[in-house]
């Protein structure tokens, strides 16, 4: 372990932006929401109210966890559900970004033949990942409770996240020693973050099964319960959970050689297919794995909702009290219909995150030199440019028309909601746009795509939900579009949005036209 | 067409700092050209305003009887180019990157493959992120060099390879080289390599071109060294005009002398009692690390 301090201070230095930004943005939406609540829901008989229209629902239950009683604390972890799903993410990605993507990149070696021991640098990722996790947690929980709700609920919820980003750190440097590049460890590590939502979702939505939930670090997140009785002893399985992934990174780890993995890579063609003779055929070589993976979790993901849909159909049947306050609120078929809406939404902003991905694989291509070679042969910027953004454009249609059948099988009302969710397009397609032009202005910040998405994730999830101002929630293109089925689709900010999302792209391929290749 | 590629003045700046500072570099049809420089002397940047991949602020560069921006995707159909820094791309095979890579610019002689990939030694099964830096180098050279064009630019293209394959690709080169009708712009630091293979050099530092010619030519600039035992010393030796480096000890001097004032220094020698001399013509080596060596001021040899 020699070395460990060294490369953590190394590692810090790296990520000294990245790691305040997180901590400092992540940790401003609780506060906010907590303010969002005051405001909207200033009575107990007002958030009981909300708690009387959530809380038995398994509809909203899937999306945020479960809701422990109708106090302005319960509300706010409630409304804090994502967040646990991000600092995982976050931290299984910061710890593949210090250990494969290094070594993959050739850089462990040059650290590696210092006096630096066998485990360092993995030590290192893994204690700075964890290290943030608890400071992101200490500042939500502190931060809170100086907003005057409980201490000790407050800190719960604030490491209740901790606690999320421990394990996926443990996931990281576990995936991390299993296959040769960094993306295949990423895809690894990210199907485990959908499987525990998927098995927390599971066991929250069912009363019978509810176990499945104690599968799930993020299911041990809500289990802390903040402010409905804290069960603080959830941490030490969090942490024992996380010791023992750390145990089995380092064992595996100690088993193989630098750069090798113990998933091994097979031998291949020895000669290209006849098909592979243009740039789009190239890109989809490129992006079809990525395709593949988003289509997948996401019909999952529909199969899941649909399915939950159907439940809320039917409790209703069951559950006078509910239906009563679902009838207030515009009837049975307008609430199914609204769930479906928000539900369409939320895979609108997840296919905007697979176009944004799909954008930037052009500005991936470039900083790591393999747009070079490829445009010093007879192939354009344009027609390179373009066969990536195809996929972002039509691949997101594909996405979300797969995702949208298989959500409407299993809500097995017989009508499609495939034209549900294609019309989710034009705010994807904006981001899609807003990306092209971020590599062909400011290709040094092009990742930028991803805080716009971010933002406008923040503003559609939560910002409705609290009810902000109009003004500010029409910043996302997602705002604009008709919310279906149940709403009335118009063809006029379709039209507008289509309109921003190709000026937007045509003026960063313009500018990528004209720029020099490669920024570094 | 005489000329395969020309730049006059070319000039390309990266924020405050200066890559290119008027930058020439003339390379006729057919041969192979050695373009020499320090690290950072901006041999790659010159390299990606000749492809059009970046735009010079300022000067001319024609390529191929081309404009390099404007004409690019015509003009890249009749070249092939190894960047220096090779990245493959981590889920196709050397196989499929040479194929892709030589359909891309319009064809590629699959016999001529077949035998470079035998000459080479590559494994074209491999994916690319299992391959070392010198396979990936060879992935690069097979692609370029199994392609029919008529322009060669390699950047570098020997770093990595072990001696072996350095060999095989000075044979492959030295074959291109006696067919004739293809050029080749090699960019390297390995002297043996440039003066095996190449009929002119340029040698660039800080952005600015401060020789050019053929190999003889060049070494006609550099200075003559001489070994001599003389009866007596004279005191005046070190203030004659193109006397360099000089040191002695006893009877005994050791000097450089440029070649303009041989004659001179020479007749000066004779006059001192000349007893035993040994001169030596620069070397290659000699040459370019005067060059190199970034205390001199740019341009001092022109």
């Amino acid at each position: 372990m020699t070395g460990t301090w060294a490369l953590l201070r190394l590692v810090l230095r790296r990520d000294r932006l990245l790691m305040p930004l997180w901590i400092v943005c992540l940790a401003v939406a609780p506060m906010g929401y907590l303010s969002s609540i005051e405001a909207a829901y200033p009575d107990a008989a007002a958030r009981q109210r909300f708690y009387d229209l959530n809380a038995s629902s398994a509809t909203f239950v899937v999306r945020n966890g479960p809701l422990y009683g109708s106090s302005v604390g319960n509300l706010l972890a409630w409304q804090c559900g994502f967040v646990p799903v991000v600092v995982g993410l976050i931290a299984l990605l910061t710890v593949i970004r210090h250990t494969r993507t290094e070594e993959e990149a050739g850089r462990r070696e040059l650290t590696g033949a210092t006096v630096v021991g066998r485990h360092a640098g993995l030590a290192a990722a893994v204690i700075a990942a964890c290290g943030a996790c608890l400071v992101y947690g200490l500042v939500v929980g502190l931060g809170l409770a100086a907003q005057g709700v409980s201490v000790a609920g407050a800190l719960a919820l604030g490491l209740g996240f901790s606690l999320v980003g421990w394990v996926f750190a443990g996931v990281g440097a576990v995936v991390a020693q299993l296959t040769w590049g960094a993306g295949g460890a990423r895809g690894i590590g990210i199907g485990g973050l959908v499987l525990a939502f998927l098995l927390r979702a599971a066991g929250d939505s069912s009363g019978s099964a509810g176990w499945l939930a104690w599968l799930s670090p993020i299911g041990w997140a809500h289990r802390m319960r903040p402010f409905a009785g804290e069960q603080w002893w959830v941490l030490a399985l969090a942490l024992a959970f996380t010791g023992l992934l750390v145990v089995l990174a380092v064992a595996l780890s100690a088993r193989r050689d630098l750069g090798a993995a113990l998933l091994p890579a097979r031998l291949g063609r020895a000669t290209a297919k006849a098909s592979l003779r243009s740039p789009l055929a190239l890109a989809w070589r490129l992006q079809r794995g990525t395709l593949l993976v988003w289509t997948v979790c996401l019909a999952l993901v529909g199969l899941l909702m649909g399915g939950v849909g159907k439940n809320v159909a039917e409790m209703m049947r069951d559950n006078q009290a509910v239906a009563d306050v679902f009838s207030r609120l515009g009837g049975g078929g307008a609430v199914t219909d609204a769930y479906l809406a928000g539900t369409m939404t939320l895979f609108g902003l997840a296919a905007a995150g697979y176009a944004v991905q799909a954008t930037l694989k052009l500005r991936a291509e470039e900083a790591a030199g393999r747009a070079e070679p490829l445009l010093a042969t007879a192939v354009g910027r344009i027609g390179w440019a373009l066969a990536h953004l195809t996929f972002a454009v039509l691949g997101s249609a594909v996405v979300l028309a797969i995702t949208g059948w298989a959500t409407g099988l299993a809500f097995g009302s017989g009508v499609s909601l495939v034209p549900a969710a294609l019309a989710q397009l034009p705010a994807v397609w904006v981001l899609a746009g807003l990306a092209a032009a971020l590599i062909g202005f400011f290709p040094r910040f092009a990742a930028a795509a991803w805080g716009l998405l971010g933002a406008f994730l923040l503003l559609s999830l939560v910002g409705t939900a609290l009810q902000w101002n109009e003004a500010v929630l029409g910043i996302s293109p997602f705002a604009h579009l008709a919310r279906l089925p149940g709403g009335t689709f118009s063809a006029v900010p379709v039209i507008w949005l289509v309109a921003i999302a190709l000026v937007a792209g045509i003026g960063g391929l313009a500018a990528l036209r004209r720029r020099d290749m490669p920024v570094g | 067409m005489a000329e395969a590629i020309t730049a006059d003045g070319l000039t390309k700046a990266f924020g405050a700092a200066k890559a290119l500072d008027g930058l020439d570099l003339t390379v006729h049809t057919g041969e192979v050209h050695g373009f020499l420089g320090p690290n950072g002397a901006g041999k790659t940047t010159t390299i990606r305003v000749l492809l059009g991949l970046m735009r010079a602020d300022g000067g001319r560069a024609t390529l191929l009887g081309g404009n390099p921006w404007t004409d690019a995707t015509e003009l890249h159909k009749r070249l092939a180019y190894v960047p220096g820094d090779v990245t493959l791309w981590p889920n196709l095979t050397g196989g499929e990157v040479i194929d892709l890579l030589g359909r891309l610019r319009g064809g590629l002689d699959t016999a001529r493959r077949a035998e470079l990939v035998e000459r080479f030694d590559l494994d074209p099964r491999k994916k690319g992120r299992t391959y070392s830096k010198g396979n990936r180098q060879k992935v690069a050279l097979v692609a370029a060099l199994a392609s029919d064009v008529e322009l060669l630019v390699l950047d570098e293209p020997t770093s990595g390879l072990d001696p072996l394959m350095e060999e095989v690709f000075r044979q492959v080169v030295q074959e291109e080289r006696e067919r004739g009708d293809r050029t080749v712009l090699l960019s390297s630091h390995i002297l043996s390599e440039v003066e095996a293979l190449c009929d002119r050099v340029t040698i660039i530092r800080a952005g600015r071109t401060v020789e050019s010619g053929t190999l003889d030519e060049l070494r006609h600039l550099g200075r003559i060294t001489i070994d001599a035992s003389l009866a007596q010393v004279p005191a005046d030796l070190a203030s004659l005009p193109g006397v360099h480096d000089l040191t002695s000890y006893g009877s005994h001097v050791h000097l450089s002398v440029d070649q303009a004032e041989l004659d001179d220094v020479m007749r000066h020698l004779a006059g001192a009692g000349l007893r035993n001399l040994v001169s030596r013509p620069p070397t290659l080596e000699e040459l370019f690390l005067r060059h190199y060596r970034q205390d001199e001021p740019v341009g001092v040899a022109r």
